[in-house]
């Protein structure tokens, strides 16, 4: 029975990792590619922890299965010790057991920090190529304007987002904190244009929720009380999957929306439809014109 | 009432020991005790009632997750709140609440601290009973309230529907959550009594463990079991007040109308703008500030405890028995500086992240270290198979899983993908069913001899040990695919979006495996309700262990040690050359002749 179990402790490591290994074949993988260039870096790290822990569990459990053998092979009739090794540790394994996996575990600590910087530090966001889309979309816009095309406000259960409106000589405005009488309103539907950074101003009008972008491995919570700008890039003009990832009570799996990334065009000219659409008063204008002539 | 001073009076202080009373136990449990043995098998009972209870309303939630909106067999009809038999949302979030609650509050830290810490830690040491037995059989008297509380909140108050993790101002807010009115507080409430259980037990260990230690007994000579209580002792009393008073802060919110946690301008569910100027995020730092050092408070004691067990059954010493106790020392020491890994994607200010990663990324260390003494420490040794060893050997294989899987979220850019999905709960779930759990299992086999008199059957062991294991990894072994597909955690439905259809034959066989390993625990529970009544007597020392508590008689009585224990030597000399048998009591005094 007990090569049994020993067996049975090599065996399962081994339908683990075959199981990894087909499981991209069968779509248990990530949600295809990334789609973004931050969450292609995400992915590169994940693969990276992939590897060293992987090297790690196949050593551990090979470790372990061997110990297990070992111990079955020495309680064998006549095998050759009575009793079993007496030995307290060794201070050497015990130091290169402890500095090997402190220098990895240092390693892969401080080799993240430079994406998270990227990510989340204020200073460290792309403004340049921020900037290179308001000029090409025409915004018209101040230096401490905010840097987000569209405000997002989710609530339960669903998105609110919020886009400047334009000028009277058809140029963007910029995105204001408060509410103002010329912005453009949509639900539940989120485009921006695609191939740059672009940021949003997060916020939420009840409970806490977050916003998640799967295909481009983006994810930030809204946080009751505060505004946070978050900024992704979207490398392809498609249309992505948005959700919550926070429980903001019982329809938290029904915040169902979605994010398309447009040309610059595009994101105008669906801009301007909302416009036209929060316009629409259904008065006819036609037989005012009639009349005048 | 016992006193320090008792450890040198007669074993028995008078009252008469029935060793020999089979049901000695049984009358003494449902009833008041300040006995530690009788406290810790109360707990023991209490536990492995409410680790079924756990158990059930996981299955509730498989069931959705297998079957969405499917009437559920059998019980569906049973429960109220389900709409004939349907589990609706609002339900399903309070099954997953609750889930947790029960499983954390009520089994894992107080099967642990509680049965075990109790019925260990005194005959470990060498003490009569813990220096304060009133403090301790209150301990275990609270958790009734805190019991009567949870079930309150889900059986009456409508259901807590904002997780186990209470995030405001979904908790906050009555009107967030359907339901939450009253329940939430019943809940805030449990929350409050466990706490006080486990305080009250927290400062009897470490005082217990200062005082009360038998002659010869130096720290370096203690059982890891019993260093890791301490450890865990320590943990607890400096990290729940923080919980306890976030909770009433939160209770206040709630009915008195003060605004810690609450926001101005939240406009929930149609309702009046709130007011004031709270904080969510101050929630979630103290919530986080305890309940990740609870983490260890949920693993700390079944390391120990495994230890101690491995040792016996490879017949060998702990492999490293100082760097055991370091890197313990050192996990409850990072253990309180990494609580903002819960928060990456919170919106905190992102310099902390950065630290914080840097300290969770260094907690793995002392737990790669204990993985590698504790196969170390079969190494060499010669194993019996038996149940109590394959328990043992599953906590090391499963913590493995769970500690390097932590890794991957302990990386703040991977984080943010893989934050409240699948693979969180993988993680968990590997760490305190896979490890915690394990060496639970084996300890109730390992310690029942002392705790009943008789062994429990070893066939019915294997078996439930050999459905657990395999209906365990069936059940969370794949969620980390599922948390790398992007599934996010507590939906009711996830099916609702394309990128997740695909998931649900996988889903329903994992609900099939949680089954399997859900109804296994009936055997665990027949093995120990039997065995109590016909299982195979053992003597005092039925494994050939060296510990303190092998020197007193099975089951010890009243008092517990017959003949007052002195400690000649630390607990793992196994094999030792320097005498015949290949164990050496601590208390069996020095051979005169050599």
């Amino acid at each position: 029975m007990k090569w049994f179990w020993c067996l049975f402790f090599a065996f399962w490591p081994i339908v683990a990792i075959v199981l990894c290994l087909l499981a991209p074949g069968f779509d248990w993988w990530f949600p295809g590619k990334a789609e973004s260039p931050l969450g292609g870096r995400i992915d590169d790290l994940f693969y990276m922890i992939l590897w060293i822990t992987t090297v790690t569990f196949i050593g551990t459990q090979i470790a372990l299965a061997y110990v297990l053998f070992k111990g079955a092979s020495n309680t064998e009739p006549g095998a050759e010790n009575e009793k079993a090794w007496f030995s307290h540790g060794s201070h050497q394994l015990e130091v290169i057991w402890s500095s090997v996996p402190a220098v990895i575990l240092l390693f892969i600590a401080f080799y993240q920090l430079e994406v998270w910087a990227e990510y989340r530090v204020k200073d460290a966001f792309p403004r340049e190529r921020m900037e290179a889309v308001f000029e090409r979309i025409h915004q018209d816009r101040q230096k401490n304007d905010s840097l987000a095309l569209a405000e997002v406000t989710a609530r339960q259960f669903e998105w609110r987002i919020r886009y400047p409106g334009f000028n009277a000589d058809g140029t963007l405005k910029a995105l204001m904190p408060d509410p103002q009488p010329t912005d453009l309103y949509a639900v539940n539907d989120l485009h921006l244009p695609a191939s740059a950074p672009v940021m949003i101003n997060l916020r939420t009008q009840d409970v806490q929720h977050s916003f998640f972008l799967p295909e481009l491995r983006i994810k930030q919570d809204a946080v009751p009380g505060l505004v946070i700008p978050i900024w992704f890039e979207a490398n392809h003009q498609r249309s992505y999957q948005l959700l919550c990832a926070e429980l903001c009570g019982w329809g938290h799996y029904k915040m169902n929306a979605r994010f398309v990334a447009e040309s610059d065009e595009g994101f105008i000219e669906y801009l301007r439809q909302l416009e036209r659409e929060q316009n629409e008063d259904r008065v006819d204008d036609t037989p005012d014109t009639d009349e005048e002539e | 009432m016992s006193s320090v001073a008792a450890t040198t009076e007669t074993a028995d202080h008078g009252h008469h020991a029935r060793s020999d009373d089979l049901l000695a136990l049984l009358k003494a449990a449902p009833f008041w005790s300040t006995d530690h043995k009788v406290i810790g098998i109360q707990f023991l009972l209490t536990t492995l009632f409410t680790l079924m209870v756990g158990g059930a309303l996981a299955l509730g939630v498989r069931w959705q997750l297998a079957f969405p909106w499917e009437n559920m067999p059998f019980f569906g009809a049973l429960v109220p709140a389900t709409a004939g038999g349907q589990i609706p949302p609002e339900f399903y979030t309070m099954l997953f609440t609750m889930h947790a609650t029960v499983m954390i509050f009520l089994v894992i830290i107080p099967i642990l601290a509680g049965a075990f810490g109790n019925f260990l830690i005194p005959l470990m040491i060498g003490a009569d009973d813990m220096a304060f037995p009133m403090l301790n059989a209150l301990s275990y008297w609270f958790m009734w309230p805190a019991i009567a509380c949870f079930t309150c909140s889900f059986c009456v108050g409508g259901g807590p529907a904002s997780g186990w993790t209470s995030y405001p101002a979904l908790s906050a807010l009555a009107q967030a959550a359907p339901g939450s009115g009253w329940a939430q507080n019943w809940w805030l409430l449990g929350v409050t009594f466990v706490g006080f259980s486990s305080m009250m037990g927290s400062i009897n260990y470490m005082t217990t463990i200062i005082n009360m230690r038998a002659p010869g007994l130096t720290l370096f000579r203690m059982p890891l079991t019993i260093w890791s209580m301490f450890i865990t002792a320590i943990l607890q009393a400096f990290a729940l007040p923080v919980l306890t008073a976030a909770g009433f802060m939160l209770v206040a919110d709630r009915m008195l109308g003060t605004c810690f946690f609450v926001p101005a301008g939240l406009i929930v569910n149609n309702a009046d703008p709130t007011v004031g100027g709270g904080q969510t995020l101050l929630w979630q730092h103290l919530f986080w500030f305890y309940s990740h050092p609870a983490v260890y408070i949920m693993l700390l004691p079944a390391m120990g405890m495994v230890s101690d067990m491995l040792a016996c059954m490879c017949r060998k010493p702990i492999f490293g028995y100082k760097p055991m106790v370091y890197s313990m020392s050192a996990i409850a020491g990072l253990g309180f500086i990494v609580w903002g890994h819960h928060m990456f994607t919170s919106g905190m200010n992102p310099a902390l992240g950065m630290t914080f990663m840097i300290s969770t990324v260094m907690i793995a260390l002392p737990s790669a270290v204990k993985v590698f003494n504790w196969i170390g420490t079969i190494w060499g040794g010669k194993p019996e198979f038996n149940v109590v060893f394959l328990n043992c050997i599953a906590f090391v294989s499963m913590f493995i899983v769970g500690g390097l899987s932590g890794i991957f979220m302990a990386a703040v850019p991977v984080d943010i993908y893989i934050h409240d999905t699948y693979f969180i709960v993988a993680h968990f779930h590997y760490v305190l069913f896979g490890a915690t759990l394990f060496g639970v299992f084996g300890a109730i086999h390992f310690w029942y001899p002392k705790m009943f008199g008789r062994y429990m059957s070893e066939g019915w062991g294997k078996l439930h040990f050999f459905l657990t294991f395999v209906g365990f990894n069936g059940t969370f072994f794949p969620m980390h695919l599922l948390g790398v597909a992007g599934m996010p955690r507590r939906y009711a439905d996830p099916y609702l979006y394309p990128y997740l259809e695909h998931f649900l034959p996988m889903n329903q066989f994992m609900t099939i495996c949680a089954a399997i390993m859900g109804f296994a625990q009936f055997i665990l529970i027949g093995n120990f309700i039997l065995s109590w009544f016909w299982g195979e007597k053992s003597g005092r020392n039925p494994w050939n262990a060296n510990g303190l508590e092998w020197a007193t008689p099975s089951p010890p009585g009243h008092g517990n040690f017959d003949i007052p224990p002195v400690v000649y030597r630390g607990p793992y000399e196994y094999a030792s050359p320097d005498t015949d048998a290949d164990f050496w009591p601590q208390t069996q005094p020095p051979d005169p002749a050599t």
